[in-house]
């Protein structure tokens, strides 16, 4: 039996669907439609999920791609209460939500980049988003709220 | 909250994900359609051959537009817009017809397998060659392949030009852009129970695409609703297109009486979408030696492609805008809209004037230049000022006229005069060219006269205390709800928690016109605040006192002292059996316009805006790097701070896309681009820090001294870096997007 796990779930994997693409398996079979497709062409960045904490492109994925592997989607980043992970909680205090299309990728690939860099510079931070695009915000508000999630973060872990 | 959070009433359904887009919602039992479309732009269909797409196991139906039961053509302002295309193929983007399928993977190859035979014609591309006399008719029925023409006449041309010490003739060209909203269009329909068909999708104006729905079924308005569910966003993008995709749903779902979904891929949604017009501009202007303008003669030529959409909207502001935020005594202007066989033009946030202000903000610094004034000296000279009559004879006394005071705010703030003698202008010896510049604009707000202007809103508060509010503007992202919440919260003195925003639905409230031309927050608001005063009434008739005053979750006598509990105030209206209920409508002070003077009053307020920038150009590579942008901007009243904010980010950067990266070059009237690696929107390595500054003049003639922004801000960002870029390399690019040789 295949299996993978998301969301800190295990999930088994079923032979015929090794083949489907990895975004509508999300979507169409686990319901989790938080993961969203704007491009179809691995470039707008809306169906980013994090396989093994690295951002990847759900839409030029097959599910045979996640066999053992840790995935996290939007759906995985709020604790189980409903409480919302730092990054979440920064991005709504920031403005950084506009029509919201671009938002779930965006919060994933700044998980991705806290991780590995836990206090990015500005610079960095908008390096580490430029696969993730944007039609509304500008940006500015984006960064306005990785930089406020990095400094909780941090200050969290300080604690 | 502090002042400082942001507030939306959607941010934790959008950021966890939970949010539910249209294409997000599945029915049972639900089918799928795909459109198929002809391979050339112009054709007459001579057979469409479905029984090898039929013969695909999956496949349910193929639908053309001999199977639509109402209207096939229907349009916003002319009814050309063929829903399915019938007999004709007028542009690339046209649909032959739809293949409806248990799934969608089977519905694409099931489009592949339609066989159409066309006897090809050859297009009609370039607006100019339209003109002509004996050129091929787009659209036989209009007559001509002039779509519309606007006009202004003011003054005397040939007594400005004797009075002119220096004339210049310029020509500009502005290119067709994509709106490039994330989310691609998508309709969800279903027939109910009822009989209604209940439509959710991704588009803008819920009323316009009831209209839609209701011609293309052949049924009465009242047997479609229009519910409004998360869109990804839309810039103007998402009314008749996302309308259209809506109607064709809508039909399949008719016919086959089964729950049927129309998602795009992103290569259907830019080859079909509409698109912002491409301009061609010819400018001649004479000035005095002291700098003052005294004529401006002006002819534009808009391509709207093969449909009508809101050709005469876009084009009726850029003649009413068309000499910029300047005071001109002499003013000849012709603006056409032309059918080619181009894929259509039609809204984009700026609507008529990111064009106009291109040419404009480039060619009084042109002028300014060759009289040896400033860059701020030309424009302070010409600018209008309190009182100032507009081009269209309008006199601006109504409001704050703030122009200057933005130019001078964002000046200031970017430390334009110690930095601008930096400039290269091409210096061969320099490393990196260095360039600073600006650009200023007046903007009419709402509507103006281009259409009938009302809104109303809903205030239905519960026995509890509650409040449920609806208006008639539609969420498309910008935070509209949120922004009514707090209108509503501020004029009920209560605590914004206690207000939801209802779903909205064309059924519930009447029309209140498209949430475009930045008009939500006036107009929505506007009406917010008559409702709120109106609900005022049902609390003074309920406690038995003519004046009252409400704060706090209170309600207080005209003297300061608290009477009850905003609760107990309610209890006591049902308890009296008084509704605190209240509809309330706001209508758009009154407008005018001579459409063969092109004179009147022409908005009944103005927005005004100064927008800067400072870059550096490559000598070898001509790449551009973004260093800096600054932006003030008169917005009445900051409603929701924030969300403001985000307005002017995402104007800004939209601006530095239509100045630097995007382009939509059509090959024998197809979009070449196909999606979004090759059509280039701005990233966030594209973009430096930027800076927003509110203006706050409230507006006397707005129940809530707010006016727009979504549009002001992405109006003036291309002129500025067009300046800017002037200032680094020496050289005008009086074609957008700049391409830097």
């Amino acid at each position: 039996m295949m299996k993978t796990t998301i969301n800190g779930k295990l999930v088994t994997l079923q032979e015929e669907l090794l083949d489907k693409n990895l975004v509508q398996y999300l979507r169409e079979d686990l319901g989790l439609t938080g993961t969203k497709i704007g491009c179809d062409i691995g470039v707008c960045g809306t169906c980013t999920v994090l396989i093994d904490m690295l951002p990847q492109r759900s839409c030029k994925l097959k599910v045979k791609d996640i066999i053992d592997k840790q995935v996290i989607t939007i759906e995985g980043m709020a604790a189980p209460d409903g409480t919302l992970h730092p990054i979440q909680q920064a991005f709504v205090d920031c403005g950084a939500i506009q029509c919201g299309f671009c938002t779930p990728g965006m919060v994933l690939s700044t998980y991705a980049l806290l991780y590995k860099n836990p206090q990015p510079s500005r610079e960095e931070i908008r390096k580490a988003l430029q696969a993730n695009l944007c039609r509304c915000t500008g940006y500015q508000q984006i960064v306005d709220a990785v930089v406020k999630a990095s400094k909780q973060m941090h200050h969290k872990t300080l604690e | 909250m502090k002042n400082t959070t942001a507030f939306r009433n959607d941010a934790y359904a959008k950021v966890t994900g939970i949010a539910k887009y249209t294409d997000d919602y599945t029915m049972p039992g639900m089918l799928h359609a795909a459109p198929v479309y002809p391979n050339c732009a112009s054709a007459r269909i001579l057979k469409i051959n479905s029984s090898a797409a039929l013969a695909l196991p999956g496949v349910v139906a193929v639908f053309t537009a001999k199977d639509i039961p109402g209207s096939v053509k229907f349009g916003q302002i002319i009814r050309d817009y063929p829903t399915l295309a019938d007999g004709i193929v007028n542009t690339t983007g046209d649909v032959l017809a739809l293949v409806v399928a248990e799934t969608r993977e089977t519905a694409i190859r099931g489009a592949g397998l339609v066989n159409v035979e066309l006897e090809m014609h050859s297009a009609l591309l370039d607006p100019e060659e339209a003109l002509l006399p004996g050129a091929k008719l787009i659209n036989p029925e209009h007559g001509s392949n002039v779509c519309n023409k606007h006009q202004v006449r003011r003054g005397d041309i040939a007594a400005g030009e004797k009075e002119s010490d220096l004339i210049l003739e310029e020509t500009f060209t502005t290119s067709r852009i994509e709106h490039a909203y994330l989310e691609p269009e998508s309709s969800l329909c279903h027939l109910r129970p009822d009989g209604v068909m209940e439509v959710i999708g991704s588009m803008q104006h819920p009323f316009s695409t009831r209209r839609f729905v209701a011609s293309t079924l052949g049924v009465k308005l009242s047997e479609v609703e229009v519910k409004t569910v998360p869109m990804g966003g839309g810039f103007g993008g998402k009314d008749d297109t996302a309308a259209l995709v809506c109607a064709r749903a809508a039909l399949c779902a008719w016919l086959l009486k089964r729950p049927v979904k129309l998602t795009y891929t992103r290569e259907w949604s830019m080859r079909e979408s509409y698109k912002r017009h491409p301009y061609k501009l010819q400018y001649r202007m004479g000035l005095k030696k002291d700098g003052k303008i005294q004529f401006v003669k002006v002819r534009m030529v808009a391509d709207g492609g093969a449909y009508c959409s809101v050709t005469p909207w876009v084009t009726w502001r850029s003649t009413v805008q068309c000499c910029g935020a300047y005071e001109v005594p002499n003013v000849h202007c012709d603006v056409y809209g032309v059918y080619t066989n181009n894929p259509f033009s039609g809204a984009m946030r700026g609507f008529g004037s990111p064009q106009v202000n291109f040419a404009i903000e480039q060619l009084i610094e042109m002028a300014g230049e060759k009289l040896g004034l400033s860059e701020q000296e030309i424009r302070r000279i010409n600018m209008v000022k309190q009182g100032s009559t507009t081009i269209t004879g309008q006199v601006l006394d109504t409001h704050v006229v703030s122009l200057s005071q933005a130019m001078d705010t964002v000046l200031k703030e970017i430390d334009y005069d110690k930095k601008r003698p930096r400039c290269s202008f091409g210096n061969p010896l320099a490393e990196e060219w260095y360039g600073i510049g600006f650009a200023i604009s007046y903007r009419g707000m709402s509507l103006g006269a281009e259409g009938v202007d009302f809104n109303s809103a809903i205030i239905n508060v519960q026995p509890d205390g509650s409040v449920l509010i609806e208006t008639g503007v539609h969420e498309n992202g910008q935070g509209s709800e949120s922004a009514m919440i707090l209108i509503a919260a501020e004029h009920l003195g209560i605590d914004k928690s206690l207000i939801r925003y209802r779903m909205a639905s064309t059924s519930n409230i009447p029309d209140g016109g498209t949430t475009v031309a930045s008009r939500g927050t006036i107009l929505g608001g506007g009406a917010i605040v008559k409702a709120a005063e109106i609900l005022r009434e049902r609390l003074c008739e309920a406690l038995g006192e003519t004046e009252i005053s409400l704060k706090d979750n209170s309600i207080y006598n005209s003297e300061g002292k608290k009477l009850m509990s905003w609760f107990e105030a309610i209890k006591l209206c049902y308890a009296k059996q008084i509704y605190p209920y209240a509809f309330g409508v706001f209508q758009a002070p009154k407008v005018s316009w001579d459409e063969d003077t092109g004179q009147g009053n022409a908005y009944f307020t103005w927005v005004y805006a100064c927008q800067a920038v400072e870059l550096s150009v490559n000598p070898k590579t001509k790449k551009v790097t973004l260093l800096n942008m600054v932006a003030a901007h008169d917005v009445g009243k900051a409603i929701n701070p924030e969300m403001l904010k985000g307005q002017f980010y995402g104007g800004m950067a939209m601006g530095t896309g239509y100045a630097l990266l995007e382009d939509l070059p059509v090959e024998k009237g197809m979009v070449k681009p196909t999606n979004l690696h090759t059509y280039r929107i701005a990233r966030a390595t594209d973009l430096p820090e930027m800076k927003a500054i509110f203006i706050e003049h409230p507006d006397p003639l707005t129940p809530s001294g707010a006016k727009g922004i979504g549009e002001p801000t992405n109006e003036i960002m291309a002129p500025a870096i067009a300046n800017a870029i002037y200032r680094a390399t020496g050289i005008r690019y009086k074609d957008q997007p700049l391409r830097i040789k």
